[in-house]
């Protein structure tokens, strides 16, 4: 027998807390250079690209009116990016999201508008074109083993038909449904504002400050109260300035109609952040994305049904992408051949790529899509107000996104150089 | 140390791919508490053998007998019902989750539609504590960032998490380095102290005679020998390995002579 070499690294896990703050942004930066590198660029890029829009374009750029139309320009992308992310994460691609979004967006006006559907109805009708969408490819994909890429990209050309066909020979359907316009065009009273603001600190706080009592209560190492605290601090900070600033009133100073509030489709996206957000970090089914993402064979052997599971993640992507095309609707008014098309794809995959999500699968997270979608709307929204030229806008679009791809290439290649 | 029952007992298997007979009429006793090493050339049979063991496929006939009870293994399911847990060559790790995700792959503990993290967290900690693993920093740390010896253990770790009473290793230390190979060896040892029986895969001498109890030698799909390592020197071991016999050990000269010519 052997003899039981004395092992030189540090215990496993003695249990008890780390020590605060300090320690936590230390095991920060040691994972951050690890490779774990997570939304921290493209949290920088936002900073530095508000900045710069600042000092050369202030007045305008700064502005009250120009911030809701911030979230207003990148919330349909956001919700795409979102759905783009299941199907990213399994280390495949859908490239037919943007019109995915724009069928399902014409079968809400068609049904809405032309056969008099009630709204729940034609919304119903709207997402389960999605599902459908979704399953089709999923079916395609993992029973025939086709490439999501050659799959999506004849779906790209064949939803383009069928919104077509849907849409008809007018070419463009009005919207009148007040309670689709809302979401887009309307804004929650100022006190409600507030309310969710308090809602979303406290249930962060809540459900943090229990999850740190859990591990504590089984003697696992939790996070510092301290840590804890800097964290709830921050968010409170974050969120009350966002609430503050759409709470102002935006409307020229002689108008005679008042616009101020919290835009309705922000607690949208947050519901949709937290949920699926929840379903992918915290339900065996998100567990099973994961590994599929990162050992597709270690995931089979282990007797995880890697089919399902791919046709599912499909499922997601294009329902939420019909999410995003009724979005797109309520923001236009009306649907016409070209909802969810032209760049509406490549910004949600840029998104999700610049707010961190590997496009070799198994990394990325939901908040990704925010984070990635702002960027990209900041970008969107800033530098008209610099150049008129859309060459240069279409450049640095391309630019932000190749920078991503290769934060991406670069912190993979770190993560596997590190494990040797 | 010995028990009267083995734990497996294979009688007499054979199995064949096609006009390919892989396997004739091979015997293997595995004891719990020991370490029996399984040695033989490429092309030798261990693999299917073992296979058939994981409920991969089926043996075409023979006898398992699993704690002195006839068994058949249907399918990998079956086998992990039973108790045995195969650790391939590979890992079967994902990069992308960490240590305690890894290890419950597949088979989460789930508190209602939730994760339930901190007992798995609980139980994983447990169980390398068992087998006095002090090589993770945290358990919470991914995969990727571990080396080959502790990738090893995390692989051990998640057979041994389920309750296993057999362990088979299919070439735990090729990949490894003289330190780590030296971690993954005592922690082998450990699994066999810790009472459960272990099947080794081998191709490295040196492994064999460190940890193994029991060495069994398969010779172009036959059981050559199955003889306690005390007994033989690793000269006999090669040569069991290479030819199928060893003075008195070993295959009939006829019969090793008549494999050497298939």
């Amino acid at each position: 027998m052997s003899t039981v070499q004395q092992p030189t690294d540090v215990d496993v896990p003695a249990a008890g807390d780390t020590a605060g703050i300090g320690q936590a942004f230390r095991d920060y930066l040691a994972r951050v250079r690890g490779g774990d590198i997570g939304s921290l660029p493209a949290v920088l890029g936002l900073i530095a690209l508000v900045i710069l829009f600042s000092a050369l374009e202030g007045s305008t750029f700064l502005s009250i009116f120009n911030f809701a139309n911030l979230i207003n320009q990148s919330a349909a992308i956001i919700v795409l990016a979102m759905g783009l992310i299941f199907v990213l994460l399994l280390g495949e691609i859908d490239l037919s999201a943007g019109y995915a979004a724009g069928t399902a967006a014409a079968v809400l006006a068609v049904t809405l508008t032309n056969w008099g559907w009630s709204w729940p109805l034609a919304l119903a009708a709207a997402l389960l074109t999605g599902v459908v969408i979704g399953f089709v490819i999923g079916l395609l994909v993992a029973r025939l083993g086709i490439p999501s890429f050659v799959v999506t990209l004849a779906m790209f050309l064949a939803l383009q038909g069928l919104m077509l066909l849907i849409i008809g020979e007018g070419g463009t359907i009005p919207i009148r449904d007040d309670a689709i316009l809302v979401i887009m065009n309307g804004n929650m009273p100022v006190w409600l504002g507030w309310v969710l603001a308090l809602v979303i600190v406290a249930g962060f706080a809540l459900s943090t400050f229990l999850a740190i009592q859990r591990r504590r209560k089984a003697g696992l190492p939790a996070e510092a109260m301290s840590v804890w605290a800097a964290k709830v601090v921050a968010l409170a900070v974050l969120i009350g300035v966002a609430t503050y600033l759409l709470n102002q009133e935006r409307q020229l100073p002689n108008a005679k109609i008042t616009i101020q509030g919290v835009p309705w489709v922000v607690p949208v996206i947050l519901v949709l952040l937290v949920g699926l957000t929840f379903i992918l970090q915290r339900t065996g089914f998100g567990r099973h994305v994961y590994a599929v993402g990162g050992n597709r064979e270690a995931a089979r052997r282990a007797g995880i049904n890697v089919k399902g599971l791919m046709i599912t993640c499909f499922i997601f992507c294009s329902t939420l992408a019909a999410v995003a095309g009724v979005l797109l609707a309520s923001r236009d008014n009306s649907v016409s051949p070209t909802t969810g098309g032209a760049q509406t794809l490549l910004f949600a995959v840029g998104a999700a790529v610049i707010g961190g999500t590997s496009l070799f699968g198994g990394r990325g997270k939901i908040r990704d899509a925010v984070i990635g979608g702002l960027v990209i709307a900041v970008i969107a929204n800033g530098l008209p107000l610099i150049t008129q030229q859309s060459g240069i806008q279409f450049v640095v679009t391309g630019l932000v996104l190749l920078v991503a791809a290769s934060v991406d290439a670069i912190s993979r290649r770190r993560a596997s150089a590190t494990g040797a | 140390m010995t028990t009267d029952t083995p734990l497996l007992s294979l009688k007499g298997i054979n199995k064949s791919f096609g006009p390919v007979h892989v396997l004739r009429d091979v015997d293997l006793d595995v004891r719990a508490g020991r370490v029996t090493a399984l040695v033989g050339d490429n092309g030798a049979g261990k693999s299917t053998l073992i296979k058939g063991v994981a409920g991969i496929y089926p043996f075409d006939s023979g006898q398992v007998l699993f704690e002195g009870s006839p068994v058949s293994i249907g399918g990998p399911k079956q086998a992990n019902a039973l108790g045995i847990e195969v650790v391939y060559q590979d890992l079967a790790l994902c990069d992308n989750l960490d240590v305690v995700h890894n290890m419950f792959l597949g088979r989460e503990v789930k508190s209602g539609v939730t994760l339930d993290e901190t007992s798995m967290e609980k139980k994983a900690a447990e169980t390398l504590k068992g087998l006095s693993v002090r090589t993770l920093k945290s358990l919470r740390q991914q995969v990727s960032s571990l080396s080959g010896g502790q990738r090893q253990t995390v692989a051990i770790a998640r057979a041994v998490l389920w309750n296993s009473k057999l362990v088979i290793l299919d070439e735990p230390t090729a990949a490894l380095g003289v330190a780590q190979t030296e971690q993954v060896l005592a922690l082998v040892r450990r699994l066999a102290d810790n009472g459960l029986g272990v099947i080794l895969i081998s191709h490295n001498m040196n492994d064999v005679a460190a940890v193994a109890d029991d060495i069994a030698c398969l010779y172009l799909g036959r059981m050559a020998a199955q003889v306690e390592a005390s007994e033989v020197d690793n000269r006999q071991v090669v040569e069991l390995i290479t030819t199928g016999r060893s003075g008195d050990l070993g295959l009939q000269p006829e019969v090793a002579a008549a494999g050497g010519a298939v």
